[in-house]
């Protein structure tokens, strides 16, 4: 068997006084949809942040396609990069920026490809997306919550990646909008064909996203399972989450 | 208790100690880090462009008024001083001295302080605190080569523009009052400034402004780097970068000048 896509080994990270992550194992497989669910500070946001080279663990490693990052230079974190797309949480499009040139910001700086080339292709990502080309001059502080999300997205698919990420896809957003985004994200992951991970206390996402669900508790993977598994898991945490998550608001 | 009470300034002065040498090492980092981006491949030339435009240019009216009223203000106070020993005649000399070798380099420097480091600082501190950082980061772009170098070269090449332009101005300026109201000569005046004024003069000044133009840009760069905590710590990030770049702008300059004197 090839190595997964990305794999946490033994991870240890302490923060605040408090080990967050207390040796968390987990292995995004190649090609699959990995959505990891639990409550508000049980360490998701780390557990990503990990990969994606903002923090270093204590103690482990993460791995890329079973080489450990940030290797040597940052090479191996580099090459990370280059071969992902990232959705953050509150979309962090760059608002100096024009529309088109958000979405465009990994070909124009990055590969330095021409600008009518770039924008071109910006405009068929936003069009992935189901942006019209009108978006395309605005500034990102003209756009909705939703659309800025959905440019978020157009800029994380716009370099083909092989690994999408996920940092909270729908919170914030009204039941519709969350509804078409997790659509979205998951007509995306099914036509790159790429592996995805997603980190989400929304239970209704995980379900539409996931191939595969891992439960974050107490600093490691408490329970994991595929989406199938979830209503009829016997751990009792899991259960709380789904009986929580069904409960008249 | 009693041991605690006595112990408590030591463990004050370690904490001071400890925090003050991680905030210069954490400058040293950011500092050497900056340098390296600046002077190694790749370049953003468009946004090299961009900033030497807003840093420069659009600095250009702020420098001129500065300029224009220190010049004439320095040659009203040097013609009162000559007169107490009855050297009024002095004044084109020592304002084209003053103005040349400390006031443009430093006044521009201040000024940008306060119009460009403080920017900086916002600007890079919302972006931390909005994740546009990280994003860069993830779109294989390095923020010290799209953020922070642009805005440290176009610091560097347009401060001594900038002081080139309130050499001028600030002469002019001294020029302007000695001739309308202290009763120079134009043409005298105007040859007294060029006898006296030597290269070095000018040069040095010039090199000062481009060390301040790091300094400005690099402090804004590095608060704003630093920022935590949204806006509120955006907002502080802004007055940090202005209160040292200030402070760090009057230290250079007085050892600049002791260099440069005893050579
Ligand atoms: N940079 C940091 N400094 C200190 N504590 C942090 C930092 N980032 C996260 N934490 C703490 O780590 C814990 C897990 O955070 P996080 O991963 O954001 O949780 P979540 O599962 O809600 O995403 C929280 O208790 C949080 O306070
Ligand atoms: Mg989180």
């Amino acid at each position: 068997m090839s190595a997964p896509e990305l794999e946490w080994r033994s991870v240890r990270k302490q923060l605040g006084g408090r080990a967050v992550l207390d040796g968390l194992d987990l292995a995004l497989e190649a090609g699959r949809s990995l959505v990891i669910i639990g409550g508000s500070g049980q360490g998701k946001s780390v557990t990503l942040k990990l990969a994606l080279g903002f923090m270093r663990p204590d103690t482990g490693t993460v791995l890329f396609r079973g080489q450990p990052l940030p290797g040597l230079f940052r090479r191996r974190q580099a090459a990370l990069y280059r071969q992902s797309g990232v959705l953050f949480q509150g979309s962090a499009l760059f608002d100096s920026l024009k529309v088109w040139e958000v979405v465009a910001f990994r070909l124009l700086h990055a590969e330095g490809r021409p600008r009518r080339q770039a924008r071109d292709a910006a405009i068929e990502a936003l069009s992935q997306v189901q942006l019209g080309p009108d978006v395309a001059d605005l500034y990102p502080a003209e756009l909705s919550g939703g659309m800025q999300k959905r440019v978020g997205l157009a800029r994380a698919i716009i370099g083909r990646p092989r690994i999408l990420f996920f940092d909270e896809p729908t919170t914030g957003l009204d039941p519709l909008t969350a509804a078409a985004i997790n659509q979205l994200i998951t007509d995306q992951v099914r036509r790159l064909g790429c592996s995805a991970l997603t980190i989400t206390h929304d239970l209704v996402s995980a379900r539409t996203i996931a191939d595969d669900i891992a439960l974050l508790d107490g600093g490691r993977i408490a329970w994991r399972g595929d989406r199938t598994q979830l209503d009829t898991a016997d751990d009792t945490r899991v259960r709380a989450m789904v009986e929580a998550s069904r409960a008249p608001r | 208790m009693l041991l605690q009470a006595a112990l408590a300034p030591f463990s004050i002065t370690g904490r001071l100690v400890i925090g003050v040498c991680a905030i210069v090492g954490a400058l040293a980092l950011f500092v050497g880090r900056a340098l390296f981006a600046c002077v190694t491949p790749r370049w953003h030339g468009g946004q090299i462009v961009r900033q030497a435009f807003s840093i420069g240019f659009l600095s250009l009216p702020v420098v001129g008024l500065t300029a224009v009223f220190t010049g004439a203000a320095l040659a009203l106070n040097i013609y009162t001083g000559g007169g107490r020993f009855n050297a009024e005649q002095i004044v084109p000399q020592i304002v084209a001295l003053g103005i040349t070798r400390e006031l443009a380099p430093v006044l521009v420097a201040l000024m940008l302080s306060g119009r460009v480091a403080t920017t900086i600082a916002a600007e890079i501190g919302a972006m931390r605190a909005t994740e546009q950082i990280d994003a860069m980061r993830t779109l294989s772009t390095e923020p010290f080569r799209f953020l922070v170098a642009p805005r440290v070269l176009a610091g560097v090449a347009t401060l001594p523009l900038l002081t080139g332009v309130a050499d001028v101005v600030g002469i002019a300026g001294g020029w302007a009052v000695s001739t309308w109201s202290l009763g120079f000569s134009s043409e005298a005046y105007t040859r007294s400034t060029v006898a006296f004024l030597e290269a070095w003069d000018v040069q040095s000044g010039l090199i000062k402004a481009a060390v301040f133009g790091f300094i400005v840009t690099a402090m804004g760069a590095f608060h704003g780097y630093r920022a935590s905590g949204g806006a509120r710590g955006v907002g502080h990030a802004a007055t940090q970068a202005m209160v040292w770049s200030g402070v760090l702008i009057f230290a250079t300059d007085y050892l600049m000048t002791s260099g440069f004197t005893e050579a």
